[in-house]
């Protein structure tokens, strides 16, 4: 339990998908402009990296281990993510049509969002068990909503704000990001310290 | 004497789809496309060049290969085939990488992988490979893909100046000033890719280069495979529809 609790925040906050690991910034530059937008993402691409964690580690432990098929991981992975998002997006259209009003319009960005792949390679690499691999992707999930949410707070202070003409737009946003992940820095170390 | 002027025309065409790439229609620092892996690996001169070489080779090929089956592939389900087309490049080169400089590779990390879900690979797929010719698409590759290169090339050396005082290993300031060490780190990362996109904001402003395409959906070269434009049509809809 404590070390489910360890990766849960440690994921969120000390490695937090955006801004220390460089993966899902496409969207995080492209829809972080207005709240509303940023959560339908970000709750859209949590969802997506659970289900695609939750298919592609069984497929990875059963199927390309046991057939000496690892070579064929990334091949694997990324088309059950894009079928998995097509299959999710029919049946909340079919099931939950509320839900697919609010998240389904996002889905099929999230096919080539980098987090998503990222998640299920990590939960590899790091040799998580099934448990762990599936809080690792909802803890990336919170972590990007996270970011999401703070920097749409964020630009739209900067948007009103007088900056040098060159520094408009992306680089300034850059910069923020800087300065916030220089600041989740100081998180290091004390999520262990939490759970003693 | 026609055939002669054709051939120069042809000529002149592929000089500028391949020089385009690099400067005009930068895939890093003008269309912002690819910028995970940019952020990621630009820790040292090195990395940046590896990561660029590896995605430089897998979009040569996969332009060509696109722009060969672009008829048999049926429209409808392109997407999945361009992306499996891009994926088994990127496993290749992936063995090579590990095969020869397992360094890099170590380096690299997930974001070698990542490269099947590099934007850049499958806007040029789309955009360009499924409509033009083998050769054509070969020059789009090869000059997007050098644009690449130098662009990580560029931040991977800033980067390790700054944050060890070396490139690609030798000691040039480290004796003078102290590295600071935060520019190899996340925060130095945003940091440098964001003056550098300024630095070539500020240069097309005064050279009066409009650059070709806005930041934005219309202007992303993925636009048409990600469906963005249409999510904004949907998100307006949605909006006009709830007033309602």
């Amino acid at each position: 339990m404590k070390e489910i609790l360890i990766i849960l925040m440690s994921v969120i906050i000390v490695d937090n998908f955006v801004l220390s690991k460089f993966l899902g910034i496409c969207p995080f530059l492209g829809v972080s402009k207005k709240l509303n937008a940023a959560v339908g993402m970000s709750l859209a691409v949590t969802f997506v990296m659970i289900i695609a964690t939750a298919v592609t580690y069984p497929i990875y432990k059963f199927l390309l281990v046991q057939y000496n098929l690892e070579y064929l991981q990334t091949i694997v992975f990324i088309l059950v993510i894009a079928s998995l998002v097509q299959l999710v997006e029919i049946i909340l259209k079919k099931y939950v049509p509320i839900l697919q009003r609010s998240l389904g319009i996002y889905l099929p960005l999230i096919t080539t969002n980098c987090a998503v792949l990222g998640v299920t390679l990590l939960n590899i690499k790091d040799e998580y068990t099934y448990i762990q691999s599936l809080v690792n992707s909802l803890g990336a999930g919170l972590g990007f909503l996270l970011a999401m949410v703070l920097f749409s707070g964020i630009r739209q202070r900067i948007e009103h704000n007088n900056i040098p003409l060159s520094f408009k737009g992306v680089p300034s946003i850059l910069i923020a990001a800087s300065i916030v992940a220089l600041s989740f820095m100081g998180f290091g170390g004390v999520i262990e310290g939490l759970f003693i | 004497m026609n055939q002669l002027d054709t051939k120069r025309k042809d000529k002149i065409a592929l000089k500028s789809i391949f020089m385009n790439g690099i400067i005009k229609e930068n895939p890093v620092l003008v269309l912002l496309l690819g910028t995970c892996p940019t952020l990621a690996v630009t820790t040292s001169a090195v990395n940046g060049l590896g990561m660029g070489i590896s995605t430089m080779i897998v979009l040569i090929f996969s332009n060509v290969f696109i722009s060969i089956f672009k008829n048999i592939i049926p429209s409808r389900v392109r997407i999945p085939a361009y992306i499996v087309i891009i994926a088994g490049f990127v496993t290749v080169v992936g063995f090579v990488v590990k095969a020869y400089a397992p360094g890099i590779d170590k380096a690299l990390g997930i974001f070698l992988p990542l490269i099947v879900v590099n934007c850049i690979i499958l806007g040029r797929a789309e955009m360009f490979a499924s409509r033009k010719s083998v050769l054509e698409s070969t020059f789009d590759g090869a000059g997007m893909g050098i644009g690449f290169t130098l662009a990580l090339l560029l931040i991977g050396t800033t980067r390790e100046l700054l944050g060890s005082g070396m490139i690609f290993g030798i000691s040039i300031t480290s004796s003078l000033i102290e590295p600071m060490g935060i520019f190899l780190m996340p925060p130095g990362g945003f940091f440098v890719f964001g003056c550098m996109i300024a630095l070539v904001n500020k240069i097309m402003k005064t050279k009066k280069i409009t650059p070709k395409q806005e930041m934005g959906c219309a202007g992303c070269p993925s636009s048409a495979s990600c469906n963005l434009s249409t999510v904004q049509e949907d998100l307006e809809k949605n909006k006009s529809e709830g007033d309602k």
